[in-house]
């Protein structure tokens, strides 16, 4: 292990917890995915110094790295290199030693018969999620091309969801791979909701935002309310373009969007024809826009949640709007934002955050946390009231999530 | 036959050649799966087509054909094409 620069006095995680007989210490875990492999940092509530562990598959792409919640210690990787396929890497201890999924994600290797549809093939996993709380071992991925799986044994075995992957309807929507972003389609934002490991929820880019209430055996298109490019129909459900979905973990049925047109809030009241998505976007700085790719979530106050913009304007430069990175934060589901940029550079920055690089910790205060595309990683403080650098030089960060560990 | 390997799979065999059998390239790629399970799938995607910058010498001659045809003195070369960044 080495330190960074805001760890010039990081202490060993769990030493408190030996000086004293205080409840054990809280251990945050930072896990930075990226396009030359993943790193892992260590720090306590305090969140003030952080011990770098890393590099972990040196080489390796890697979109995603998640924490096991109901047990605290399983982590999953999406791993692929510049030439080998892809694949998931195991670990059950904290990312001391990983073991290679069996049969990682792949799709059906010949079409169902009477099927028309190319068949396809994984290039890589995007999006992981673990199952319900009910349900250990059970996770979830999305692909691109867009495909979703799922595994019941903690990541070994992977197993396609035909309700999606075989689906005409699904596959017209998605398009093919050519149809896709520049570094292929993603199916994304898969979610499950607390209160019901039946329901299900995932975005596509391209391809509209779609639920399950069957634990995917079917599926249900929810894009009423959400814009598309002018001059296209937002009833061609192909031309829909979510970013990020987030669930509020206390409101389940409140969900937030960033979408490729605009920021969103969808209240749920139980009626199909009131499942309108209201783009609460339309409250940013003009200046700004409501274009960008992440979205995070209080972990407790279903009225506060924040976007990363950037710029979306003629060729989509994809940066900080003006070169000015800020977040911005709405504490009243979206009737207002505030800029959030103090300690930031304040101009000439030019990186921008893709749409897992940014989340939040659930500790009393929240912090955010972004990776950006130059390889930096950065903790808001309060809530993101004040920005600090924790690590420069990374390569481009792909995902940055956040766990408390047991 | 003799299969050589490059440095990015030797996680999976451990030495840079290794001695595998088959008739096609599809059928030698299932025995060094057999092997050293996982291979395969980094190296051939589940349609059964070599994955892109992946490439395959067979007796020094460029092939992508995974039902090119096997001898068993064949020399099998697996190479990473050359790229940056």
């Amino acid at each position: 292990m080495s330190q960074t620069s805001a760890a010039a006095t990081a202490k060993k995680p769990g030493a408190a917890r030996a000086r004293s007989a205080a409840p054990p210490a809280t251990r945050l875990l930072l896990m930075v995915a990226t396009r030359k492999g993943a790193w892992f940092f260590h720090s306590d509530a305090k969140r003030k110094s952080w011990t770098v562990d890393g590099p972990h598959f040196l080489g390796h792409i890697i979109s995603h790295v998640m924490l096991d919640p109901r047990d605290g210690r399983s982590l999953l990787a999406a791993a692929k290199t510049g030439h080998l396929g892809p694949t998931i890497f195991r670990s059950t201890n904290l990312g001391r030693s990983w073991k290679e999924a069996v049969q990682p994600p792949a799709f059906t290797a010949a079409p169902a018969a009477g099927s028309s549809l190319p068949a396809r093939s994984v290039d890589h996993s995007f999006w992981l999620t673990p199952g319900h709380a009910s349900e250990p071992g059970t996770w979830y991925v999305g692909t691109s091309p867009q495909g979703l799986f799922r595994s019941d044994d903690g990541g070994d075995r992977w197993a396609p969801l035909a309700s999606v992957n075989d689906s005409a309807q699904f596959r017209e929507w998605m398009g093919s791979a050519q149809d896709g972003t520049p570094d292929g389609p993603k199916l994304h934002s898969v979610i499950v909701d607390p209160r019901d490991p039946q329901h299900l929820y995932f975005g596509m880019s391209g391809g509209g935002v779609h639920e399950s209430r069957d634990g995917g055996a079917s599926w249900s298109t929810l894009v009423q309310g959400m814009e598309v490019v002018g001059g296209f129909d937002p009833n061609t459900i192909t031309f829909h373009d979510p970013h990020c979905l987030r669930i509020c973990p206390t409101q389940p049925d409140r969900l937030y969007q960033q979408n490729h047109c605009g920021i969103y809030r969808l209240d749920r009241r139980g009626r199909a024809e009131e499942d309108v998505w209201q783009r609460i976007g339309r409250k940013m700085p003009k200046r700004v826009g409501d274009i960008g790719f992440p979205m995070v979530v209080h972990p407790r106050d279903p009225d506060t949640a924040w976007v990363f913009p950037m710029d979306g304007q003629d060729v989509w430069p994809r940066t900080a709007p003006g070169g000015q990175p800020a977040a911005y934060i709405t504490r009243n589901a979206g009737k207002t934002w505030q800029r959030l940029d103090q300690g930031l550079p304040e101009s000439q920055a030019w990186w921008t955050i893709k749409r897992q690089a940014m989340t939040v910790d659930a500790q009393a205060k929240p912090a955010l946390y972004l990776g950006t595309t130059s390889g930096e990683l950065w903790i808001g403080r309060e809530e993101g009231a004040k920005w600090q650098n924790i690590a420069r030089h990374l390569p481009e960060i792909y995902a940055v999530e956040v766990a408390e560990l047991a | 036959m003799r299969v050589m390997v490059p440095a990015a799979l030797r996680s999976y065999t451990r030495e840079l050649q290794v001695e595998a059998e088959g008739e096609t390239l599809d059928a030698l790629f299932t025995d060094l799966d057999r092997r050293y399970p996982g291979l395969r799938f980094r190296v051939v995607d589940e349609q059964g087509q070599l994955r892109a910058n992946m490439r395959i010498f067979v007796n020094g001659l460029g092939v992508r054909d995974m039902q090119h045809g096997l001898a068993a003195d064949d020399f099998v070369a697996v190479v990473l094409a050359l790229s940056g960044g």
